[in-house]
Parts: C-alpha cells; structure tokens; sequence
C-alpha cells in the first residue's frame, strides 16, 4: 500500500515536472519536484525505502528526460538514502529543519548529477551557483509547503467527516 | 541461517544500488575511444580477474613443474657429480701427462743442446734410508749404463749411476753424504768440492778463503772428477763462512729439487772422453801451476768426493783430477775426510783451463 502510494507520488511528480512545473512557476526549470517527493518520502519511510524510492524516481526522469540512464537516478539514491538516514537520526517534522534538509539534498544532488556529467565528460556547466542555489531554496519552499499540504489532508479529512456526521 | 533483511542493511542496499547506476551508466557512457565506458570497464575488470587467474595458475604450475623438476634434478645431480669426479681423475690425467711432457721436453731440450750421449731414464723408486741418499732409475746395464756414469736433468747434477742393475740402475745423489763432485764458482772460477751431507744443502770445501765468493754465486761441476761433465749447474751459494784454516766454508742451496724428480739423463759418454778432458784440463794446470804444487797435485786425488769413504756410494775417479787444491788429502779407510794439517792452500785454476765447458746450460760457465 506504501509503495503504491509511494509510486503514485512519484509518478505525480513526473507528470507535474514535465506537464505543469513551467507553467505555473516563472522559471520553475529549476524545480525538480521528483527531488522533492524523493526527500520527503525518504525522510518519512528511512534509508533503504530512501534508496528504492530515489533510483526509480531517478531512473525514470532520466529516462523521460533523454540523458544517461542512471546518472540522475545514482543522484537522487544518494539524496534517498541521506535523506533517509538523516530523517531516522533527528526529528525533523519542523518546517524549518524539513527546509534545510530539501536544501542540503538539492545540493548534494546537483553536486552528484553536475560532477557525473563533468567527470564523465559529457556535459560542462559554468559556475551553476545560482541556479543551484535557487532551485534548492525553490525545493526548500515547496517542499516544506507540500509536505505541510500532504500532512495536512488526514486532518481535514476527519474534520470534513466529522463535520457531515454531526449534522446529519 | 539467519536471515538478512534488506531493511536492516541500508548501506549495503545503498551500495548495490550504486553499483548497479554505475554499471548503467557505464553501458551508455563511451571512452575517448569509442568504446563504452561498461565493455573498458568489464574487460578491465576481467582482464584483472583473469591476470589473478593466470597469476594463480602460473604458479601452481611452476610449482608444480618445480617439484618435478626438482625430481628430476636429484638424478641429473647425482649424474653430473658422477661427471664431474670422472673429469676431474681425468684432469688430473691430463695435468700430470703434460707435466710429463714438459720434463720430457726440457729433458729432450737439454739433450739436444748438450753434446753429450745420454739416456733417458724414469725414476721408479726412492732410497730405502734417509742416511742414503739414493734413486732408483728405470735404465740398466742393458740400456748401457755403468757405474759412476753422471745422471743429471734440465736444472742441474743429480748424482751418478752408483749400482747398475740390468734393467734398473741405483743412483746416488749429490746430496747424499758420501757424495762428492768437483765445482768451481762460476763468476770467480774458484775450484774446490761439493759434498753432500744428508740434507738438503750441499757443503763446498777446499775455497781458499781468499777467493772470491759470495752468496748467489752459481757452483758448476768443474769436470776434475771424471763422472760429471763440466759446466753443470750444482746450485748457488747459500752462505760464505770462515771456516777453519785458510778455507771457505761454503753451504750452497742445490738446483736440484731432489724430492720432484721424475725424469733424469745418464750420460753414457765414455768415462775415457771425459777422462781425456779432464786429462787436458789438468795439463792445462799444470803449466800454470808452480812445480811444487804440481806435483803435489798429482800425487793426490783430491777429487775423490768422499776420501777414506768405503762406502759403494762413494764416486771415486778415475784419473786425478785437475787444477784440484793440494791441501786435499790422499783416500784413506778410516781416517777422517779432511784430517787438520791440511794446509796447503789450493791453488786459483789456471787461466787457460776454464774453457772446454760443454755449456749444456745457458748461464753456466762463464
């Protein structure tokens, strides 16, 4: 059931990544919202599921996006499996926490995908600072408020059922 | 068995998910070359997994082919040993036989130069007594040897054949007590008598002390004696001393090595050739002798090696010698060699009397 769920996040972010993402954010190429349900599932369901949730969700977007199979999805087993382990050794339920952890992973994954491109020689990228700083605060962002919006829905869920029972 | 959960194992499914993007990334990637990144890296990989494999088995191998050949190498050792002792008994053959040849050869060499007739002979046999100095040669009566015939070799007088045999002589040697030759001094001409003494030197006797004489003069035989042929090589003077009276004691190192003979000549000359020699020797010194001493000269047998020796070892000549000291007494049984009061001083040889050397050596005589 969790990993249907977890697959269907994923395949959410794939489809909001290729469909949506430029749309509704200026710039949003920078976003990489599969980054984002890789690090928040790892953060809740530990490293091994970081691992097995970061490689298809790498290898996927790596396939849909026409590069090297296996260099974004080596990148984003990384990020799980950190992730992962990071959210089994500290609490981080807190907005803030939760905002340094997508930015830290979105920069270990740039680190991982830019110096596999580099080393391997395939693809060269002058001083993406910025953009990687951006897109790990617009991960940040989004992350925080898309994990604030997933933990959220139970909750109304209830209320919402609570609310029809008590008046009929 | 326990069982691994995967769960549990977050750096090892962490690592198998690395290796497995890698080798992804690998399949996709190519070299400089062209050639995917995944074939360099699986043939690498192989290529070192086979370079172990090879490495393993080459060594087994040489191990094994090591035993084996360590096997084998015990018997090829043991034949190589077996070689190796017969050529060295082989060397050794061939060591001595071109000793042999050597003697045989400046035997051969000396026989040419010398003008006398000689023969050949091996030596068989050694004295039985250290008091007698003797050989045994393998030529006799029937090679035509006879007694007080000279034997000598390439490096100088060995002795004289002192007990012919038909097929084997006995020789005595120079350096046998009883053994005596006429010698005079090379660089001086200063006459006088070697005489052995059992050892290993040799004492000459009867040098006037006036004479000149020091050590590493060369002695030659002087011929006086009618056994040795003049002009061969006796030794040289070990030492010069003051000996009693007016005489030289003289101790003269031999040429000879006694104890590595091995090949010897017998001159057969007639004892008469020599005698007419030393005939002509002794006219020579008399003419230049005082009269007095002349006669005194030729009543006596100086030359005589050991006077008032009856020992058959003993050479005696056969015609008195020539140009000898005066002071040497007459041959008697039991009296002493030298009595005292022998004390008139021999006489320097006449000038004319030094030539007449064979030179059968190089270096001797003058």
């Amino acid at each position: 059931m969790k990993a249907a769920a977890a697959l269907g996040a994923i395949a959410l972010a794939l489809a909001l990544q290729t469909t949506l993402a430029s749309l509704v954010f200026r710039g949003a190429a920078a976003l990489d919202l599969v980054l984002i349900v890789v690090v928040y599932l790892s953060l809740m369901s530990g490293p091994v599921n970081g691992v097995l949730i970061g490689s298809i969700a790498g290898l996927v977007q790596d396939a849909l996006a026409g590069g090297v199979l296996g260099i974004g999805g080596l990148a984003k087993t990384l990020v799980g499996f950190t992730t992962g382990v990071l959210g089994t050794q500290f609490i981080v339920t807190a907005p803030l926490p939760r905002f340094v952890v997508f930015v830290l992973a979105t920069i270990l994954h740039a680190a991982v995908f830019m110096g596999l491109y580099v080393l391997l020689d395939l693809r060269q990228f002058d001083a993406p600072y910025r953009q990687v700083l951006s897109q790990a605060v617009g991960n940040g962002f989004v992350g925080v408020v898309g994990a604030q919006i997933v933990e959220l829905l139970p909750g109304l869920r209830e209320r919402r059922r609570a609310r029809r029972v008590s008046r009929h | 068995m326990p069982t691994v959960q995967l769960s549990q194992r977050p750096v090892l499914v962490l690592a198998g998910a690395v290796v497995l993007h890698i080798i992804l990334i690998s399949a996709q990637v190519n070299t400089r070359t062209g050639i995917p990144l995944l074939q360099v890296a699986t043939f690498g990989f192989f290529a070192e997994i086979q370079r172990a494999t090879m490495t393993t088995v080459s060594r087994v191998r040489n191990l094994w082919t090591g035993y084996v050949d360590l096997r084998s190498a015990q018997a090829e050792n043991e034949s190589l040993k077996r070689e190796l002792q017969r050529l060295q008994i082989r060397l050794q053959e061939e060591h001595a036989l071109a000793q042999r040849t050597e003697s045989l050869r400046q035997l051969l060499e000396l026989r040419q130069r010398s003008r006398l007739e000689t023969v050949a002979a091996e030596i068989i046999a050694s004295g039985p007594s250290d008091e007698f100095r003797t050989i045994t040669i393998d030529k006799g009566s029937t090679d035509g040897l006879k007694r007080d015939m000279a034997v000598i070799s390439p490096n100088g007088v060995i002795g004289r054949v002192n007990l012919p045999s038909g097929r084997a002589s006995q020789v005595q040697l120079l350096i046998d007590r009883n053994a005596a030759a006429g010698a005079l001094i090379e660089r001086t001409r200063a006459q006088g008598i070697v005489a052995g003494q059992g050892g290993d030197t040799l004492l000459m006797e009867y040098v006037p002390s006036s004479a000149d004489v020091k050590p590493g003069d060369l002695v030659v035989t002087s011929g006086i004696d009618a056994i040795y042929p003049k002009g061969f090589v006796i030794g040289t003077v070990q030492s010069v001393e003051r000996g009693p009276g007016i005489f030289h004691k003289i101790t003269i190192r031999p040429a000879v090595d006694f104890s590595r003979l091995e090949e010897v000549l017998v001159v057969t000359t007639p004892p008469a050739v020599k005698q007419a020699e030393a005939e002509e020797a002794a006219i020579a010194a008399r003419r230049a002798q005082p009269p007095s001493a002349e006669s005194a000269s030729t009543n006596q047998s100086a030359a005589s090696p050991r006077p008032g020796n009856q020992s058959p070892r003993t050479a005696r000549p056969r015609t008195p010698p020539a140009g000898l000291p005066s002071a040497v007494p007459p041959a008697t049984n039991q009296g002493p060699r030298r009595p005292p009061g022998t004390t008139q001083p021999p006489r320097r040889p006449a000038a004319n009397q030094t030539p007449q050397r064979p030179g059968v050596l190089p270096g001797a005589g003058e």
